[in-house]
Order: structure tokens, then sequence, then C-alpha cells
């Protein structure tokens, strides 16, 4: 069923809220979600696309609809130096063996940490309108600024 | 592996050391706490069995009454049994912390020797914080002196643990009144305490890796009443654990404990309905006045939440009853005492419908004597004579000054 890293797998099915509502008898003792199906030992060594999260993970939920500006990623400028991914708050940068390969828009808030933390110049990452198109925006990246002398 | 602790039949403790003693044997994986008086001898009782290697687990000395309940919850939602002790102040700080633990369904223990509430600053004991807890979603018992603080601390851990139960349970002495008067004290062995309370199961435990799960979910308006409604259902079918462990300890001990104690009942005409160690003041002004030819009985919520209305009801359904006064030890903050309005409700649906009047008495540590218990008696065999309440419906008892109190009976 995995489709990838990039992949849709169980990410972002629904919109956070969605669920079934369920009455006093049948909700869980003390408020306690499972995270994953099935046996979770091993999971700190599982790839996020072979997991099985649970209907209750956030993972499955997508708050993309929160978002009013938007992270777009330039492969060209990238240098994989990995400081979005260290700082991004909701996880939402998704990497590889150290290489940048893409956004989270099921979980991205469009913050702009990611942004505020790129070393490139110009940028590998800028904030465009929620509803820009992503060539359009690449389209649009600056060029190089000169150091001020 | 902790050593066994050398105990006679009959020990001379007070309440502090028997609370700490029966937590000494329940074997408590974790201990956080910030002691403070009048409860503060539980913690360094229990400390001094950790160094001496009477104790297994961890103690952990936190920054704050409020830390020492979230390392509670914290421990204990990783799959431990837990336990702290406070009072007055301390209580306040982790009241916060003590509606996590009930709405996160965390067995803790929290033994409480109870004490007044700031403004002004005051050690001794009234029942303040014990009140301050009443909606905060634990089982709440009321030891009335130090045997029963040893007993209902090994209670609390069978029934808090309980799968049935789940939640947090406190055990109420009086500060300084129990917790520091030394009596005799029947402790069980280490080996047959620990038993009674039997090994901890862990529930939704954290440190069940092959079950990873989240604590401390947030629900908004489409889930928190539903979560609020189960809680609130476990803690009222909790009576039914609750009555189940109080009679396997007399199969125990032969020592017999209800959720709602009543002395001299059958026949009363007045009776006098309190909490804590006032409860044995009563029963013994209402000796006395037996013997003077009036009628006097005692009902004592030995379990405060869930508040036992049918067996209040029940205690108060008797026919020959005719004036109750409701002792509140604690200042009522603009309204009738939380036990008054409580205990006339229950009242409220018997058929004799006796009188009801409200005291509050004791507050800071005010004595409370048998002469004042048989002043209030003798108060509510005027009210039985005239067919009203002769006084104010709500009455303070032993504070100085002018009378004070509030409300009279209409009467067409």
């Amino acid at each position: 069923m995995s489709t990838g890293v990039l992949g849709e797998n169980k990410r972002g099915l629904r919109e956070l809220g969605a669920e079934d509502k369920l009455g006093w008898d049948e909700v869980t003792q003390g408020v306690v979600l499972t995270s994953f199906e099935g046996d979770s030992s091993n999971i700190a060594h599982t790839v996020v696309e072979d997991r099985e999260y649970s209907d209750f993970n956030t993972y499955t939920a997508t708050v993309a609809s929160w978002r009013v500006l938007k992270p777009v990623y330039n492969r060209d400028i990238c240098i994989d130096c990995q400081n979005c991914w260290v700082w991004c708050p909701d996880t939402s940068i998704i990497s590889r063996d150290k290489q940048m390969l893409g956004i989270d828009y099921d979980h991205c808030k469009g913050c702009g940490v990611c942004v505020e933390v790129c070393p490139t110049n110009p940028k590998s990452l800028l904030m465009f309108g929620e509803s820009k198109e992503i060539d359009e925006a690449l389209s649009e990246w600056p060029e190089k600024k000169k150091k001020e002398k | 592996m902790a050593k066994e602790f050398e105990l006679n039949e009959v020990e001379v403790w007070d309440g502090n050391y028997a609370a700490s003693q029966a937590l000494r044997q329940a074997q408590v994986d974790v201990v956080a706490a910030y002691p403070i008086t009048p409860s503060t001898p539980i913690v360094e009782g229990y400390g001094a069995y950790k160094a001496n290697g009477y104790v297994d687990g961890e103690v952990v000395m936190v920054e704050s009454e409020h830390a020492a309940m979230s390392g509670c919850v914290g421990a204990a939602a990783a799959g431990g049994r837990v336990a702290t002790a406070t009072s007055s102040q301390g209580f306040a700080l982790m009241v916060e912390v003590l509606y996590q633990a009930s709405g996160m369904r965390l067995p803790i223990v929290l033994t409480v020797a109870n004490r007044a509430l700031a403004a002004p600053l005051n050690v001794r004991g009234d029942h303040s914080d014990m009140y301050l807890g009443r909606d905060s979603g634990w089982v709440q018992l009321d030891a009335f002196n130090a045997q029963e603080a040893y007993d209902m601390t090994l209670c609390a851990f069978k029934i808090g643990e309980h799968l049935d139960v789940r939640l947090p349970v406190m055990v109420h002495q009086d500060g300084f009144t129990t917790s520091h008067k030394a009596q005799n004290v029947y402790p069980l062995q280490d080996k047959v305490a620990y038993d009674f309370i039997g090994d901890y199961v862990p529930v939704d435990d954290m440190l069940d890796f092959s079950r990873a799960v989240t604590h401390g979910a947030q629900t908004e308006e489409d889930w928190h009443f539903e979560h609020k409604a189960r809680q609130h259902k476990a803690l009222m079918e909790s009576r039914t654990v609750i009555d189940d462990v109080f009679a396997k300890l007399k199969e125990l001990t032969g020592r017999e404990y209800k959720r709602v104690e009543t002395y001299m009942m059958e026949d009363a005409e007045v009776a006098i309905v309190a909490l804590g160690s006032s409860v044995e003041t009563a029963i013994l002004a209402a000796q006395e006045l037996r013997e003077e030819g009036l009628n006097a009985g005692v009902v004592a919520p030995r379990c405060f939440r869930p508040f036992p209305f049918d067996l209040v009801r029940d205690a108060l359904d008797v026919p020959t009853l005719k004036a109750v006064a409701c002792l509140d030890k604690s200042a009522p903050g603009g309204a009738m005492g939380a036990l008054f309005n409580e205990v006339s409700a229950a009242a409220y649906s018997t058929k004799s419908r006796p009188m009801m009047t409200n005291f509050i008495y004791g507050l800071g540590g005010r004595d409370f004597s048998v002469e004042e218990a048989k002043r209030i008696f003798k108060e509510q065999k005027a009210h039985a004579d005239a067919g009203h309440i002769t006084t104010d419906i709500q009455q303070f008892s032993g504070v100085r000054g002018p009378k004070l109190g509030f409300f009279q009976t209409r009467r067409g």
C-alpha cells in the first residue's frame, strides 16, 4: 500500500475533526488514543510510508485549510543543509537520507520558519499565496543578490 | 528488594506516620513530592524508608506542588503505582493538575492532612483544602483518626487501581488533630498489606512500546462532553468497588467501614452530620446526651466523593428524626456550607424531611468541643419541640463577637 515518502499513503486523508462522533459510552477511557495499528515496538526504525498510522493519529488528518501563505521549494538552489527540516515546528519538511524532497502540504501551517532559516542566496524556500501554482511560483524566483560593499 | 519492616501488633502512630507506613507497604513506584505542613512527615517518613532500604521505588523532590502532581501524572501515565502528600496552599497549587489526573484516569493516591487556606495564613486544620478538591473528579475518602488514615490509604490504592474505576483517590485526615496525634494503630504485616492491595496492573501505559499511545489529547465542543460524562459515570460507579474493598478489609482486619457511617441513628430525634475528627467529638456528645434522655445521633460521610447521596438519604430516613445540623469546617464564601447543601438535597427526598440547619465551625483550627456539640444538639431539640427552626438557618459556631447567622424559615 506504500506509495513512497512523497505519496499520499494515509497522510492527510481527512479534515481534522471529521471523525465519526461517538457517544460517551464509546469514547476511550482517559482520552487515551492509540497512535498506530498493531505492534509499534519497532516504530522508531520504520520509515513513515511503512507505518500503520491509526485513525486517531494526526498524520491521517489534514490542517491544510489553516494556511494562508505556503512555502514553495526550489530544488535547483537547495544545498540540502537540513536547516528547514531541523526548524520546522510541524515536521512538514520531507527529507530522506539527508536529501530535501519537498513539503508536506497536509500538515504545513504556513508559518514561514523554513524560509527564515534557509541560508542560500537566493533562498531555496519562499512564501507564496496559497492559490499560487507551484510552476508559476518557481518562474518568479528572484536572482542572486549581490553583496553590498 | 525492599527490606521488611518489623511491626508490632499494636503501634503508637500519628496519622501522618500511619499514612506513610501505608504508602511504604504499597511499594509505590514513584513518589513525587513537595512537603508542606502539616503533611510533611508523610513524605519525610517515606523518604527515610527509601534511604534505609525499605522502598524500591523512586522518591522525586520537585520545585512545587504543581510539579509534584505533574510528576505523579507523568509517572502514572508511564505505568507506575504513584502517590504523594500535601496540604492547604500546596493542595491549591495542585488543583490544576488534579483535574488532569482524574480526566486522564490515572489512579494516583494523594494523602492530605487537611489545613486552612490563606489569607490569613494559617497552618491549622480545617476542611478548606478538602472542599477545594470536591469537583476535581477524585475519589475522596475521609479518615477520622490515625487508624483510619492507615486503613483508608491502603484502601485508596485498591479502589483507584481497580480496572472498573481507574481514578485517583485522596485520603483526608484532619491536620494536627489527626495528623499529629499519636494513637494506638493496628497495622498489617508488610506482606499481608501488599497482598491486600495487589500488584499494580498498568493500563494504556506509555512504557509499553508495543502499543504507542497518546495521553492528554485535546477535545473541543465536539468531544469534551462525552469524555466528561464517561468520567463522571466511572466515579459514580466506583461506589460498588469502594463497598467491596471495605468488605475485604473487614475480612482481613475485622474493622468495618461504610461510605456513610452512622452512630445511634436508629431512634434519633436530632442529629449532627460532620466530617473528620469532629465526628468523634459529636459521638461523645450524643452519648452524654442520651444519658440525659435526648436521643441524639451522628451521620458521617466517610466517602466525600463520590457523594453517597443514597446512603445519606437512608441514614436520615428515620421516622423519629426531627432536626439535623450539618457542620461545615470550611468558609463557605457567600453560600450555605457545601455539606449542608448536599445533605439537605438528600434529606429532601426522605419521607420525614427533617429540619436542616447549617453551622460553620472550626475554621483555622478553632477547637470544637463536646460541650459545643451538645449545645448544637440541644438547639436541634428546641427546633423539634417548636415544630420549626427557631434560629437562623446558617450560624457560626465558636466565633467571637455578636451572634452571626443568616436566613430564617418562612412561616405562613
